[in-house]
């Protein structure tokens, strides 16, 4: 009898925990410190990572046999499937912000501008991962060429994708931005970027999870501080749910 | 007369023994809210996609290797569906539960407790000796009446696998899970075989580690639940009775 009251007592002083795990998350002071964990994991990460160090590419008998799509497969304005129908040929993906020179890229424009290809693996915040070979412009190229102003320390990718009515975006810092492997891929697994997965165009920053990825870009504003754009916190899921802005973790 | 009677002897008055240094009672507990933390999180976030693969990929159209029902909420952080917290939950202690061990393990080192109590001998490892201590574990005497307060052989080989094997490997794989640690390390993430085959070490790590706390719930019972708490609380425990 004892002991069994002794292990209702050790269950129970568990459950209380996982139980009073919620109530801490509800509470004001202890959501401040549950959120707190991205400002440690952040800076411990780069200073591991550094500037420059790459995400592993893999070879092309270790890719995915099907890539699976996921967030919205298709944006379902009008506007962009006028834009699909005329083959994007309309589409105009803007440059603007904290630029001296502001750009509007065709996608013809943006196909001339060297390309690089990598098969990289694109992890989501879910647990899945799928590896597939990416193909598009450095963003570093497109931002030297719109000419960043010193204040320019954030880049928001604007989505034509819409969650109700809230446009998705996505955003990264100059690190990211300027990272070797981070680049604006139009093309996807030999082809044209499909739409389920983005077209025309999606970013790619490969030491990020899947979430950070935007897909169907139509603007990139270069900006001082997150602060006022969207919710503030850099993102549609940083906004309307807690993720982390830096997804590296 | 009366002087002639025997006088009954008084009773022993029960011998306790300092057995737990107050740096090991204070990394139990951290590391025992830690380890629940991780686990009631984990399963919330194996929740928003449960299931494994090996490999570097493993998504929907690719072939798991084990497939689950999702978790219940009584045994996940948050209790309701929530992966964006489940996260911000693990990631957290993730810190506590690392670091939390590596001072642990450093701390021990120099304390002796390592050296001292945790150190396997020759003796310890004999089948003769293996099989002793097995029945005696049957018969739930767990303490060698000469040295009441050293671990048994299998107290310390769990512990050893605990504090050197499994909760290191939760760690190592975890940071595996991270594609800004595998920019960094690249050659681990190679060592466990790829992301998914990772995130499977991690789980199978996971699950080793709550066998190891129900096994260590339930002779902390059997020994004596109080007397056992209470040493990990103050560091004093009673010699059981049949020992003394």
């Amino acid at each position: 009898m004892t002991i069994f009251t002794r292990r209702t007592l050790l269950v129970g002083a568990s459950a209380g925990l996982l139980a009073g795990c919620d109530s801490v998350a509800n509470n004001p002071l202890g959501r401040k410190l549950l959120l707190s964990d991205e400002k440690l994991h952040q800076p411990l990460q780069r200073l591991l990572i550094g500037r420059t160090a790459r995400a592993p590419e893999y070879r092309r008998d270790q890719m995915s046999p099907f890539f699976r799509t996921n967030g919205t497969r298709k944006p379902d304005t009008p506007a962009y499937q006028a834009l699909l129908d005329g083959q994007f040929a309309d589409w105009r993906l803007r440059i603007d912000g904290l630029v001296e020179r502001p750009l509007a890229l065709t996608l013809a424009q943006l196909r001339a501008v060297p390309a690089q290809t990598q098969i990289t693996r694109h992890d989501c915040v879910e647990g899945w991962s799928a590896v597939g070979e990416w193909h598009g412009p450095r963003l570093a190229l497109l931002l030297d060429a719109a000419r960043l102003r010193p204040q320019a320390k954030y880049f928001v990718f604007h989505c034509m994708d819409r969650f109700a009515d809230t446009p998705y975006y996505e955003s990264i810092d100059l690190v990211d931005a300027l990272h070797p492997q981070t680049i604006l891929a139009w093309g996807m697994n030999g082809k044209a970027l499909s739409v389920g997965h983005g077209a025309p165009v999606r970013l790619r920053v490969e030491r990020q999870l899947g979430y950070k990825q935007a897909k169907f870009i139509e603007r990139i504003e270069a900006v001082a501080s997150l602060d006022g754009i969207g919710g503030g916190r850099g993102g549609y899921w940083e906004d309307v749910a807690d993720y982390e802005w830096y997804a590296g973790i | 007369m009366a002087d002639a009677e025997p006088r009954p002897e008084p009773p022993a008055p029960p011998r306790t023994i300092y057995r737990h240094r107050v740096a090991t009672r204070l990394w139990h507990w951290i590391n025992a809210v830690a380890i629940l933390i991780m686990l009631g999180s984990g399963l919330m976030i194996f929740n928003a996609h449960p299931r494994l693969y090996w490999g570097i990929y493993g998504a929907n159209f690719d072939h798991p290797w084990l497939q689950l029902p999702r978790w219940p909420g009584w045994a996940t952080i948050p209790a309701h569906y929530n992966l964006a917290l489940a996260r911000r939950w693990h990631l957290l202690f993730a810190l506590v539960l690392a670091f939390g061990l590596l001072l642990h393990m450093v701390v021990s080192l120099i304390n002796g407790h390592i050296g001292k109590d945790l150190r396997l001998r020759r003796a310890e490892l004999a089948p003769r000796h293996l099989w002793a201590d097995f029945k005696a574990h049957l018969a739930l005497r767990f303490h060698d009446p000469a040295r009441p307060g050293a671990y048994n052989i299998f107290q310390k080989l769990s512990y050893i696998v605990v504090i050197f094997g499994l909760i290191p490997l939760a760690i190592f794989t975890g940071l595996c899970l991270s594609p800004g640690f595998n920019a960094f390390a690249p050659w681990l993430l190679e060592l466990f075989g790829g992301r998914q085959s990772a995130r499977s070490i991690h789980f199978i790590a996971a699950a080793a580690l709550t066998l190891f706390i129900v096994v260590h719930l339930t002779l902390v019972i059997l020994a004596g639940a109080i007397n056992e708490i209470r040493s990990m609380v103050t560091g004093w425990w009673r010699v059981p009775e049949e020992d003394a």
